[in-house]
C-alpha cells in the first residue's frame, strides 16, 4: 500500500481542485453560490451512489430515503443537539438503514433491487406523513445561523470525504472484491468473497452520504415536510447525472453533474414547466448514444486517436 | 487407507422430480487423480457443483478432511482449500489477464495482496504458459488461453483440492498434451484433483482411479482400466448389444 509518483500528484491535484472550490463564497454570495451549493450536494450524492452502484450494476433509486431521514434528523434535533453532531448522527442512521435494506434486498437482482427502492423512499415519506396527520403537526422549521457559504463549505468538505473514501476503497481488498462481483457473481463466490457481505458493507457508504446530505441541506429549507424532503425526483437525478458523467471511474459522476446542473438551471428558469421532460430526455440521450457517460465517450475517443497514430 | 481427502457419502441432488444425482458415494484420497466420468446428462457436472457449494444438497454430506462442508456457502468452501474451473470458461470481462489471476488470490484458501499478489499471479501466468500475457486484455486469447487464465485464477489461493470440469475439452491434440503435462504437474504438488472429463486419453494417462456416473447413479469405480471394460458403463455409453 504504497503511494506512488501519479497517486501523489493526483491528491494534490484533488486538494487543489477543492481549495480552489472553497473560495467560491468569497467572490460570490447569490446566483453562483446558490449553483455551488447544488453541484457540491449532488457531487457527493451521485459520486457516493456510484461508489456501489458502478461496479456492481445494481441501480439504486434510494437516495430520496436515505436524504429525507437525514433532513428530518436535522429537523428534530436541531433545538437540542449542536449541528455537526446532528450530520454525523444522519451518518450513522442512514448507514444502518442502507444495512438492513441491503440484508433484505441485495439478494434480489436487477429490476427487484430497483423497486425495492424506489418503493422505500415512497414509504417512509408516507410513514412520516401518517405520523404528522395524527400528531395533527404538519411540518417542522430548521432555524439556525447557518448561513448559504456555511452549507457550502459542509457540502464540499462531504464531497471531499467521499472522493478520499473511495479513492481507499478502490485501493481495497473490498473495492476489488465488488469488481469481481459485478462482473461475474459466481466467480466471485468461487473465489472465495462473502459477496452479500462486501455489497451490504458498500451500500452503506451512499446510504451514510445521502443521510448526512439531507442532514446538512434541511436548514436551507427552512421549513421540510415529507413531499419536499422525500422527493423521488432526486433518487432519479443522481441517476441521471452520475450515468451522465459515467459509473465506471471515482471523478466520472462529477462529469455528468456540473453540466446537468446547468442545464436543470437553465431550463427551470426559462421553461420552469418542462424540467420533467429535460430529465426524461436526458435520460435516453444518454442510454441510447452514451452508454458509458462521458467517461466512456474519452475512452472510446482515446482508443481512436491510438488506432489513427497506429496506421 | 487413511482419511479420504473428499468424501461423499449419499449425495442426492432433486429437481423438482428429477433426480439428478442419486446416492452417490466415494473417497478422494490425498494427491489422487480422480476421473467422474459418464454420458451427458449423467450427473457429473452437477456433482462437482455440489461439492463446489454452487448448488446446495437435497440429502446427503461432503466432507473435507472428515469436516462436513456440504450446507456451507461457496465461498467458505473456497476458503478451506476446494477450487474450481467452470464447463462453460468463466472470467471477468472488465479485468486484464493478470487482474483475473489475482482475483483468485486475494479471498481464497491461502490469502495475498498487493505486490505478494501480483509477483504470485504471474509466476502462475508462467506455470500455465501464459508467461508475458498478463497485461492483455481477454478478447486477445484464443481459447485454450482463457481456459489457461481460468486454471490459473483457480490455483491462485494455493487450493489442496482441484475440481476441474472439462478443463481438457475442446483442445487440439498437441494442446491436449500440454494441458495433461500441467495437470500431472498439480498433482505432483501434493494437490487432489477431481476431472470431470470425456476426453478418453486424458483419462488413461491421468487418473488414478474413475468413478462412473449414468442417470445421476454410480455404476462404476476402478481403474481407468477396469471401468472401461466394465459391461455396465460400455452400456451405458454404446447400449445395449442387442439394441
Amino acid at each position: 500500500m504504497s503511494l506512488t509518483a501519479t497517486d501523489i500528484r493526483n491528491l494534490c491535484l484533488a486538494t487543489l481542485v477543492f481549495a480552489v472550490c472553497a473560495l467560491l463564497p468569497l467572490g460570490d454570495q447569490g446566483y453562483w453560490l446558490g449553483l455551488g451549493v447544488t453541484i457540491a450536494m449532488f457531487t457527493a450524492l451521485a459520486t457516493s451512489w456510484a461508489l456501489f452502484s458502478g461496479p456492481t450494476h445494481y441501480i439504486s433509486l434510494a437516495t430520496a430515503a436515505f436524504f429525507g431521514v437525514g433532513t428530518y434528523v436535522t429537523g428534530l434535533g436541531i433545538d437540542t443537539l449542536p449541528f455537526w453532531s446532528l450530520v454525523g448522527l444522519a451518518g450513522v442512521i442512514g448507514a444502518v438503514l442502507a444495512a438492513l435494506v441491503g440484508l433484505a434486498t441485495l439478494r434480489l437482482s436487477g429490476v427487484y433491487f430497483v423497486i425495492f427502492t424506489l418503493g422505500l423512499a415512497e414509504l417512509v415519506r408516507q410513514v412520516i406523513t401518517w405520523v404528522q396527520n395524527n400528531s395533527g403537526q404538519k411540518g417542522l422549521y430548521v432555524l439556525t445561523d447557518l448561513d448559504e457559504a456555511g452549507i457550502y463549505w459542509w457540502l464540499l468538505g462531504l464531497s471531499a470525504a467521499v472522493f478520499l473514501a473511495g479513492w481507499l476503497i478502490g485501493r481495497s481488498r473490498l473495492g476489488f472484491a465488488l469488481r469481481i462481483i459485478g462482473d461475474d457473481e459466481t466467480v466471485a463466490a468461487h473465489s472465495g468473497i462473502n459477496t452479500a457481505r462486501a455489497k451490504v458493507l458498500l451500500f452503506m457508504v451512499p446510504g451514510a452520504v445521502a443521510a448526512m446530505t439531507g442532514a446538512i441541506l434541511a436548514p436551507r429549507y427552512v421549513y421540510i415536510e415529507p413531499s419536499l424532503a422525500f422527493a423521488p425526483i432526486l433518487s432519479f437525478q443522481v441517476v441521471i447525472m452520475a450515468l451522465l458523467g459515467g459509473a465506471s471511474r471515482l471523478w466520472g459522476p462529477v462529469l455528468g453533474v456540473i453540466p446537468f446542473t446547468f442545464l436543470l438551471e437553465a431550463v427551470s428558469s426559462n421553461f420552469p414547466n418542462q424540467t420533467t421532460l429535460v430529465i426524461g430526455v436526458a435520460f435516453l440521450v444518454i442510454v441510447y448514444l452514451l452508454p458509458g457517460g462521458f467517461v466512456g465517450l474519452m475512452g472510446r475517443i482515446n482508443r481512436h486517436l491510438n488506432t489513427r497514430e497506429g496506421t | 487407507m487413511s482419511t479420504p481427502v473428499l468424501s461423499l457419502r449419499g449425495v442426492t441432488k432433486r429437481f423438482g422430480g428429477l433426480v439428478a444425482v442419486n446416492a452417490m458415494d466415494f473417497d478422494v484420497a490425498e494427491r489422487e487423480v480422480l476421473g467422474l466420468l459418464g454420458p451427458n446428462g449423467s450427473g457429473k457436472s452437477t456433482t462437482l457443483n455440489l461439492i463446489s457449494g454452487a448448488l446446495p444438497l437435497t440429502s446427503g454430506h461432503v466432507s473435507l478432511w472428515g469436516n462436513r462442508i456440504s450446507g456451507l456457502p461457496a465461498q467458505t468452501i473456497t476458503r478451506k482449500g476446494v477450487s474450481r474451473t467452470f464447463q462453460l470458461v468463466r472470467l471477468l470481462p472488465s479485468m486484464n489477464v493478470r487482474e483475473n489471476v489475482v482475483a483468485g488470490a486475494v479471498f481464497g484458501h491461502r490469502r495475498r495482496w498487493g505486490q505478494d499478489a501480483w509477483d504470485h499471479a504471474d509466476a502462475l501466468l508462467d506455470k500455465v504458459g501464459l508467461g508475458g500475457k498478463g497485461d492483455m486484455a481477454l478478447g486477445q486469447l484464443t481459447y485454450i488461453d482463457t481456459k489457461r487464465v481460468e486454471l490459473a485464477r483457480t490455483l491462485a489461493s494455493d487450493p489442496k483440492v482441484l475440481l476441474l470440469d472439462e478443463w481438457l475439452a475442446g483442445l487440439n491434440p498437441t494442446e491436449l498434451q500440454i494441458g495433461i503435462t500441467l495437470i500431472k504437474s498439480l498433482r505432483d504438488e501434493g494437490r487432489t484433483i477431481i476431472l470431470v472429463e470425456h476426453v478418453m486419453d486424458a483419462i488413461r494417462s491421468l487418473c488414478d482411479r474413475c468413478v462412473v456416473m449414468a442417470s445421476g447413479t454410480k455404476i462404476a469405480e476402478g481403474t481407468p482400466t477396469q471401468v472401461l471394460s466394465d459391461k455396465e458403463v460400455i452400456r451405458a455409453y454404446l447400449g445395449d448389444d442387442d439394441a
